[in-house]
């Protein structure tokens, strides 16, 4: 399958995870359900594979608990008694006025501002979440829509089509990102859109490829044969062949999209201040780390670190589960 | 074949369809696939219209031309009286209904991520003719109908077997109670014991809604057994049209006989008086397809006249109007295929002219007749320009 040893090593904790089944997890997992007589799709078949990926449930209990923390921060904060943006000048800073190690009042210490940086990483988790997952879609939409309309009207419209990816391709992300937020306001709504239509070449290309080489198939001669226009064969016949790929490819676009989103706040193009980001978290912190106050930079980067890994390996799960052949989007 | 004939369900006069070849640059000379060169053909109302040829002959590229899958080079396609070579895709819908096709591969001309039920819906979908219960109730007539079990229409294709598949693109193309079926080798993929239950399905169903098919297959003894008519094709080109009897007893064109020749035969004795004709070499290219009549280089007979000049079809040796061949040297009944040689040597078997792309097609059967006694593949590609 894959050469990367963390892949492989993973894999090899499977089979304690089907306890008993033993190494042939592979052959024998249809049996258990052969005895029903109703036909399973290929997505319970996918969502059963996923189940037993031990991998995929820790990924998916930690994205879990991120995303209560997204949901829960305001009820947190006022539990525990502090705004996300509330200044401590006088409680949360030291004479010198520099931030506090973490206490018993401040789990994470606070930041330069005397902010509790406990509660501003717990809102920081809604921006990304909500921005990765907004992105995502915008560019799985996008790229579904240009990448079935190329590869299945092919010709002028896919020389454009392919053209204007690679020309996107071709130009760092950051370089354009920047250059578009410069010219207007920065903004939440602004970091989606960049953020979601600069990714869209992506499933753009794998959707391309796939439907050049699906409307092949006899099933498209047949739908013509019966007279069906472009946009049926397009959407009725070829998106559910393609979705698959798209769905995998879509997880591991949400990683993507919440680095992306944190590089370009870190760059003070991003989510404008006051707003609790772990971007320009980490960008505020880079200052203090030198000086020792390492909790400053550590926890944002942290919480960056654990959802990116977290949607990275849930997104490999949902590819290895989505096609057990191991023919992934990797080629 | 001349005068309009109520009987004449479909007329395809001088059918011709080119694919381009996918050149390397921009700047190279574009090249086509002959795939149907200059084919006429007409089918009876009622009747089952058999054409077989060997893999590459064009008679999966006719069949699609037909039911206009493709749009066609040239020649002129008459299907109950109107002529529909020149319609767009729209002005084609409604026609759709009274052409349909049934596919080769059970497995690919099913949709795999869609269920039975909804692909054989798709005729009343497209075309808006029944919608929710109705809609079911006709799919689950169609399934009984064709033998299947109406309660697996929520199934998906990989859950049926090969002939069950088959059931369901039958069943498919059956829902508009169409005026033609092409059967595109609708059994080549099946077990032998499959293949007789599919075949029979298609004649009950013949004679139940007055079908006619156009049965496209390179198995011999199966389009013998199920169709009227047969045509035989040839690198684009029909070699002879017989009544299938006719045409098992008394083959014209050398190239019929070859192919007759290696049918199997189920008593041994008559199998082994029978003299097999192996024919020498390969197809030769549908880019650059031979001068004259296309099947000079294989064969037997051949002499300098087939070299030079295309054959027409039309009856040969006093052969009724119905039974054609198109060859300069036909074979007489009890001819021995194997007793001839060419008069021609392999070298000289091309001459320059005659063809659609006269200077460089004479240029690639050379290296085409060279091949023969190499028994080499000819390469046209990187000799031009």
């Amino acid at each position: 399958m894959s050469s990367s040893p963390e892949v492989r090593g993973r894999h090899a904790v499977k089979p304690t995870a089907t306890a008993g089944a033993g190494a042939g997890t592979a052959i024998m997992e249809p049996s258990p359900a052969a005895k029903k007589i109703e036909g399973r799709s290929p997505w319970r078949l996918a969502l059963e594979r996923l189940r037993k990926d031990r991998a995929a449930k820790i990924a998916t209990g930690t994205i879990v608990v991120i995303v209560l923390c997204a949901l829960l921060a305001p009820l947190i904060a006022s539990w525990v008694g502090h705004g996300p943006n509330q200044l401590f000048v006088d409680t949360g800073l030291d004479e010198e006025g520099n931030p506090l190690a973490p206490s018993s009042t401040f789990f994470f210490g606070t930041d330069s501002n005397g902010r509790d940086l406990f509660i501003r990483v717990l809102y920081g988790a809604r921006i990304s979440l909500v921005v990765g997952v907004l992105a995502t879609l915008i560019s799985v939409a996008l790229g579904t829509f240009f990448g079935l309309v190329a590869g299945y009207i092919g010709g002028v419209v896919d020389s454009l089509i392919a053209r204007l990816i690679d020309v996107v391709l071709s130009i760092p992300f950051l370089v354009i990102a920047i250059s578009i937020a410069y010219i207007s306001h920065p903004g939440f709504w602004l970091v989606v859109f960049v953020v979601g239509v600069l990714a869209f070449t992506y499933p753009a290309r794998i959707v391309r490829g796939q439907v050049m080489s699906l409307k092949e198939k006899e099933y498209v001669e047949a739908a013509r044969a019966l007279g069906a226009g472009p946009l049926r064969i397009m959407f009725i016949d070829l998106l559910p062949n393609v979705i698959a790929q798209v769905i995998v490819y879509g997880s591991l676009l949400i990683p993507l999209a919440i680095v992306s989103e944190a590089s370009l706040s870190f760059l003070g193009v991003g989510i404008p201040p006051p707003t609790a980001d772990w971007g320009s978290m980490i960008n505020d912190a880079s200052g203090y780390y030198q000086a020792g106050f390492w909790w400053y930079l550590l926890f944002p980067a942290l919480a960056l670190l654990i959802t990116t890994l977290a949607f990275n390996i849930l997104g490999d799960s949902v590819r290895d589960a989505m096609d057990p052949r191991g023919a992934g989007i990797y080629e | 074949m001349s005068t309009p004939d109520n009987d004449v369900l479909l007329r395809v006069d001088n059918l011709v369809k080119y694919f381009p070849v996918k050149s390397s640059g921009y700047f190279q000379k574009k090249e086509f696939v002959h795939a149907v060169d200059g084919v006429s053909l007409s089918v009876r109302r009622g009747e089952t219209f058999g054409i077989v040829g060997e893999t590459g002959s064009g008679k999966s590229t006719l069949g699609r031309s037909i039911a206009r899958l493709y749009d066609i080079t040239a020649g002129s396609i008459t299907f109950d009286g109107q002529e529909i070579s020149q319609y767009s895709q729209r002005r084609m819908r409604p026609l759709r209904r009274q052409i349909q096709m049934v596919f080769q591969d059970p497995m690919g001309s099913l949709n795999p991520r869609r269920r039975v039920g909804s692909i054989i819906g798709d005729p009343f979908a497209i075309h808006g003719l029944a919608t929710g219960a109705e809609r079911k109730r006709r799919v689950q007539e169609l399934m009984e109908r064709v033998g299947l079990n109406p309660e697996h229409f929520n199934r998906f294709p990989a859950e049926f077997s090969g002939g069950q598949r088959q059931r369901i693109g039958v069943a498919r193309a059956l829902a508009f109670q169409p005026k033609l079926i092409i059967c595109d080798e609708p059994v080549s993929a099946l077990d032998v014991s499959i293949q007789a239950q599919v075949i029979n399905l298609l004649a009950d169903l013949q004679a139940e809604f007055g079908l006619t098919y156009i049965f496209i297959a390179h198995d011999l003894s199966v389009v013998r057994h199920v169709s009227n008519n047969v045509a035989v094709m040839y690198l684009g080109q029909l070699t002879e049209i017989a009544p299938a009897d006719d045409l098992f007893t008394v083959a014209r064109h050398p190239y019929t006989g070859a192919l007759l020749s290696a049918v199997p035969l189920p008593d041994p004795d008559l199998s082994e008086r029978r003299e097999q004709i192996i024919l020498v070499g390969d197809v030769p290219s549908p880019i650059a397809p031979p001068s004259g009549c296309r099947f000079h280089p294989r064969c037997p007979k051949a002499a300098p006249v087939c070299v030079s000049t295309i054959p027409v079809l039309e009856p040969k040796l006093g052969d009724k109007p119905a039974h054609v061949a198109a060859c300069h040297l036909p074979m007489a009944q009890g001819e021995n295929l194997a007793d001839f040689h060419p008069t021609i040597a392999a070298a000289q078997r091309v001459i320059e002219g005659g063809g659609l792309l006269s200077g460089d097609e004479a240029e690639v059967s050379t290296v085409a007749a060279e091949a023969l006694a190499t028994s080499d593949t000819p390469q046209p590609e990187g000799r031009r320009q």
